[in-house]
């Protein structure tokens, strides 16, 4: 387990994620966080993709090709829905900087709202490109 | 008497002496991602299934090129200021810690200069 070194030793921990019943708003909240992770990792494949670009037609249909891949289009599908959670959630903290949204039931809403967009909207996006496409 | 002003007392203050910096930092290249972001959005769905002569016409275009690059510079300073964040959070070892906070600072850089590198490249070769 995680061990505290400070000066005075063995301090007490306050309860950490497993002790509570997970709420929509402390999802949202974790979700933020992993969804940002996540697209610092992510960085990489649209770093991959420009530079495939850059380097030439040889290279840049080989990087294509592993995007246009059934596990290529997961990870893009992922990506999508983590760029717009994570957009959804900077939104919501937008909105909580004026000093606005505090109270529980708007906070509650706020978490719906942006779990519901980002999903709705990665579903949209996607749509939109297969029947356009 | 004392000349100075409420903002010069609150600069350089914290332990990092950086003031509130860092916070603001981060909302103003998350402002700034909101509106790239969605342009990025928009701009790979409308490239999907283009070869690569359409992929580098479209990187190439001036106004294209130019908020792609601004998008890079926004989103790897908003990372990297965000993954600081979490590594001070969970990492309580002071060695592990800087060795990360390094790393992490020359991750962000290296994805940011080889992005910008590759749209330059599409610009000007």
């Amino acid at each position: 387990m995680s061990e505290a070194r400070t000066a005075s030793g063995n301090r007490p921990l306050s309860p950490h994620l497993q002790i509570y019943r997970p709420l929509v708003n402390m999802t949202m909240s974790i979700l933020h966080r992993i969804t940002g992770a996540a697209l610092y990792f992510g960085s990489l494949l649209l770093a991959w993709w420009l530079i495939a670009a850059a380097v030439g037609p040889d290279y840049f249909n080989y990087v294509n090709a592993i995007f246009a891949s059934l596990p290529g289009k997961i990870v893009l599908f992922g990506f999508t829905w983590a760029l717009l959670h994570h957009m959804m959630g900077g939104i919501r903290h937008f909105i909580w900087d004026t000093g606005r949204g505090f109270d529980i039931p708007t906070v509650k809403m706020l978490s719906i709202m942006s779990g519901v967009v980002s999903v709705a909207a990665t579903l949209a996006i996607w749509g939109v490109v297969h029947f356009a496409g | 008497m004392n000349m100075r002003t409420p903002l010069k007392n609150v600069r350089h203050l914290g332990s990092a002496k950086e003031g509130a910096d860092h916070f603001w930092m981060q909302r103003v290249t998350a402002v700034a991602n909101l509106f790239l972001g969605l342009f990025l959005v928009w701009l790979i769905a409308s490239l999907v299934g283009a070869d690569h002569a359409g992929v580098k016409a479209a990187l190439s275009h001036p106004i294209i090129a130019v908020l792609l690059a601004m998008l890079i510079i926004s989103a790897t300073i908003h990372m990297r200021l965000g993954m600081q964040v979490i590594i001070e959070d969970y990492i309580t070892g002071e060695g592990s810690k800087v060795v990360l906070l390094l790393l992490n600072n020359f991750f962000a850089i290296l994805v940011g200069a080889a992005s910008v590198w590759a749209i330059l490249k599409l610009s000007f070769a």
